[in-house]
């Protein structure tokens, strides 16, 4: 599928997944190379987000297997998982609304316990983040959706993850955030994390994904490299202003 | 007369003892949600240890608090760990049910091992008083001041400073998201159960010191108040259930000075109701909070009911109607007679609780409120008695839904708060209202059923009677759910937001649907008065709602048929099985949790 990648820190293989009755994953195989972004794309209902709570152990499939470096996912809790080393960025962001900026961006260290190393952490994030340092103490509920989205993705950092999973990361922010967060995310990724993101605008995570996976009503329909799907006219048609989604 | 500067410091006293009570409950419902109805048998647990303690090990007081603050918090672990946990999957009524069958358990556990006969429970400490401008203080005030303002500056140390701390607050505000931080939710519960739990059982030991007194009926109100005070502080909020525990305590305190002590519980669930019609999210809460309530759907076990060939049904009937005519015994007859009546009000709550989804916790209240309006129609304006007990249905369908009507815009567990709260309100007024329900005495005399003139005195023709009564009213509920009003009402229930999108009006059906069951129920009371010939204010209580929604939860919420099967197993097999009263009440309790667990759908499954 993915051409030259180095070996797969994250994979997913034969996933089938269901809600009750109703079938939401159809042998859903995914792979995450290590150090790269990877990209979910696909409209309402294609199972996206269920992708996600499978990686976090927050919805468990029927059948197949979540492994990430090496071992499986499927035995463990949401926690464990988190402590394995990767960290969420929430649809919607998720934060803890009555929680000041600081807390929040400290509750992603929840699973550490090296004091002096979190300080420090935290020192990185308002560098890399400096607009949360003047609003440390506010409560996080108050924040516009972008900087929201920044403490969202400060606290997922404050885990050193090795990888990221974020949840349409772009969603609902103002164009001038939406170009930010994506540059953060390659800031991010070049400092070694390997990135996996759901995302229903295309165009934008092409941009700077290094390969990405199609999902269409619990399928893969299409997978490859970034820049080949870009230019692939099924993907154009379905989701980058061609004809409306198949 | 005491002067205004006691009551003042007597209603803070009082409130900093509620306060222990309603934290633990709101710490519990920040982080799952939940109302603990079984937060005030902690209450009563604590409140006996402590006895042990001190009557019987003579342990000194800083001992006595930490045995009973410990041994709380063990029951309240056990609770989460083995009452709740398993139901984390469960529909949302789930755990609220499990933690008032908890309650029935633990409750008549205490009776059984203590009895039910009141102990004096000796505050260890000396007997002086200081005086204080025109008001006296006394060691124990200042004891329990002491522990309330020592609990709540650790709990904000905890919450504030320690890691566990954060994780219960991050939990209460997004518990997903705390999952993906890698908190452990079991954890953030188990430690938000024991806290409770200590606090509570706490709060009963130091409320038997202030009264000199224990006993088991202290469960019920334990909660009730601690409820009230949260509800009024805003739900899951701390600082807002300490605020609103003062508020409780003060407004009580004033109450009984002006009306008297009989008055104080009706001050008390007053105040709960115009918090919860005027500002259903508390007195402090911001207005961008969302209703901790889910909007929609998932309140009732969806199931497929189970069916039954009408043929069956008829061969039943038919049974049962010509029962009186085999060699039965009159011990069978008298049974059953109660099973009808229970029946009756079964098949009022199931369409309540289980066909428009308002799961009513105070449905004896319909019951006391068709049964005065008979007793006294038929004592005091000589109405004949067929007529009055029609009388005492008419009124409380009327009564019934005006009282409820204010809480209609209510959802979820608040609909369950506010009819626990208008029972005891009905049941309150019924015993200070002297001029016409005779106060404490209560109505006696009353005279026995009759019809057309004959009286209805032999058990095999109140057999007949009352299950005549009840048939014709379960065969015109079954008509209405299968009725386009029996399709709006399952509507409401599973989805009001759509339901009014599509032009439902949300208060017109749910008054419908009082209205029909306010009668049944008011029909089962009036039955019952002529039956007892004696009745008064505590004759249709708390326990008998519960013993309703658990009948209701047996047979399948929603289904006529099973709230009759459901009546009949219930008062039927502990005769079966000779269980003696005493162990009834736990049987239930048992049953409840059972159902809860294993088969939430019921026996014949919801409809």
């Amino acid at each position: 599928m993915t051409s030259n990648a180095p070996d797969p820190l994250l994979t997913l293989s034969g996933v089938n997944t269901f809600y009750g009755q109703a079938q939401v994953h159809f042998d859903l195989s995914i792979k995450v190379a290590r150090g790269h972004i990877v990209c979910l794309l696909g409209g309402n209902a294609s199972g996206k987000s269920t992708t996600m709570k499978i990686i976090l152990g927050l919805v468990k499939p029927r059948s197949g297997d979540v492994s990430f470096d090496g071992a499986s996912l499927l035995g463990l809790t949401t926690p464990q998982i988190i402590r394995r080393g990767i960290a969420s960025v929430p649809e919607a962001r998720r934060l803890f609304a009555d929680m000041s900026v600081r807390e929040n961006i400290l509750m992603g260290a929840f699973v550490r316990n090296d004091r002096d190393a979190v300080a420090q952490d935290l020192e990185r994030m308002l560098a890399l983040f400096p607009k949360l340092g003047q609003r440390l103490s506010q409560r996080a509920g108050s924040l516009s959706g972008g900087e929201q989205q920044m403490v969202a993705m400060a606290r997922a950092l404050m885990i050193r993850p090795r990888m990221i999973v974020m949840d349409e990361p772009t969603m609902g922010l103002s164009p001038l955030y939406v170009d930010r967060v994506l540059e953060l995310i390659r800031t991010i990724n070049q400092e070694g994390v390997s990135v996996f993101m759901v995302e229903q605008n295309a165009s934008l995570a092409l941009e700077i994904a290094h390969e990405a996976y199609v999902l269409q009503t619990g399928k893969i329909v299409l997978s490859g490299s970034a820049r080949t799907l870009k230019d692939d006219p099924r993907v154009r048609d379905a989701y980058l202003g061609g004809a409306e989604a198949a | 007369m005491s002067s205004w500067l006691d009551y003042t410091i007597n209603g803070l006293i009082v409130g900093n003892v509620y306060a222990l009570v309603a934290v633990g409950l709101a710490l519990i419902f920040g982080v799952s949600r939940l109302i603990n109805f079984a937060q005030g048998s902690i209450y009563l647990v604590g409140a006996y240890i402590g006895w042990v303690a001190v009557v019987q090990l003579h342990t000194p007081l800083p001992l006595t608090i930490i045995v009973v603050a410990v041994a709380a918090a063990l029951v309240g672990l056990i609770i989460e760990r083995f009452g709740l946990r398993p139901l984390q999957n469960s529909v949302r009524i789930a755990p609220l049910l499990a933690t008032i069958g908890i309650s029935f358990v633990l409750d008549q556990l205490v009776m059984l091992t203590f009895s039910p006969n009141p102990r004096a429970l000796p505050s260890q400490l000396p007997d002086v008083r200081f005086q204080i401008g025109g008001g006296t203080i006394e060691p124990l005030d200042l004891l329990i001041a002491g522990v309330g303002l020592t609990s709540a500056l650790l709990l904000f140390v905890f919450l504030r400073y320690t890691k566990l701390g954060w994780a219960v607050r991050a939990t209460a505000q997004d518990r997903d998201a705390a999952m993906q931080m890698g908190v452990d939710v079991n954890r953030v519960n188990q430690a938000v159960f024991g806290i409770a739990a200590a606090l509570g059982g706490v709060s009963g030991l130091l409320v038997g010191m202030y009264y000199n007194q224990i006993d088991t009926a202290m469960s019920l109100q334990a909660t009730l108040k601690g409820v009230v005070a949260e509800v009024v502080g805003g739900a899951g909020n701390v600082p807002g259930a300490v605020i609103g525990s003062l508020l409780l305590g003060l407004v009580e305190s004033y109450g009984v000075a002006a009306f008297g002590t009989s008055y104080r519980n009706l001050f008390a669930f007053l105040l709960l109701v115009v918090v919860l019609v005027l500002r259903p999210n508390g007195l402090f809460a911001s207005a961008r909070q969302a209703p901790p309530e889910p909007l929609t759907g998932t309140f009732i076990a969806p199931s497929r009911p189970v069916r039954i060939p009408r043929w069956a049904l008829l061969v039943v009937l038919g049974v049962f109607a010509i029962l009186p005519l085999l060699p039965v015994s009159l011990y069978v007859l008298q049974t059953l007679i109660n099973a009808w009546l229970l029946g009756m009000l079964a098949l009022s709550l199931t369409l309540v609780a289980g066909t428009i989804g308002q799961v009513s916790l105070g449905h004896a209240a319909l019951l006391a409120i068709g049964a005065y309006t008979s007793a006294l129609l038929s004592l005091t304006f000589s109405v004949p008695v067929g007529f009055a007990i029609i009388g005492g249905g008419l009124m409380s369908a009327a009564l019934g839904t005006a009282l409820i009507s204010p809480s209609f815009r209510l959802r979820g567990h608040y609909v369950s708060i506010a009819t626990l709260a208008i029972g005891e309100i009905v049941s309150l007024v019924i015993l200070n209202w002297e001029g016409v329900t005779r106060g404490p005495i209560g109505v006696s005399g009353i005279p026995p059923l009759s019809l057309f003139g004959y009286e209805l005195i032999s058990p095999t023709s109140i057999y007949w009677f009352s299950f005549v009564v009840m048939v014709v009213l379960a065969l015109l509920q079954a008509r209405l759910l299968g009725s386009h009003l029996g399709r709006s009402f399952r509507a409401i229930r599973d989805d009001d937001v759509a339901a009014r999108a599509y032009g439902l009006s949300l208060n017109r059906y749910k008054s419908l649907a009082f209205i029909f069951g306010g009668f049944a129920a008011g029909i089962s009371g009036g039955i019952a008065a002529h039956l007892y010939s004696y009745i008064n204010h505590e004759t249709f209580n708390t326990q008998q709602s519960i013993l309703a929604l658990t009948v209701v939860i047996l047979g399948g919420l929603g289904n006529v048929v099973g709230a009759v099967v459901g009546s009949v197993a219930l008062v039927g097999l502990p005769e079966v099985f000779r269980i003696a009263a005493e162990y009834r009440i736990l049987i239930y309790g048992i049953v409840l949790l059972l159902l809860v667990r294993f088969r939430p759908q019921g026996l014949l499954g919801t409809i």
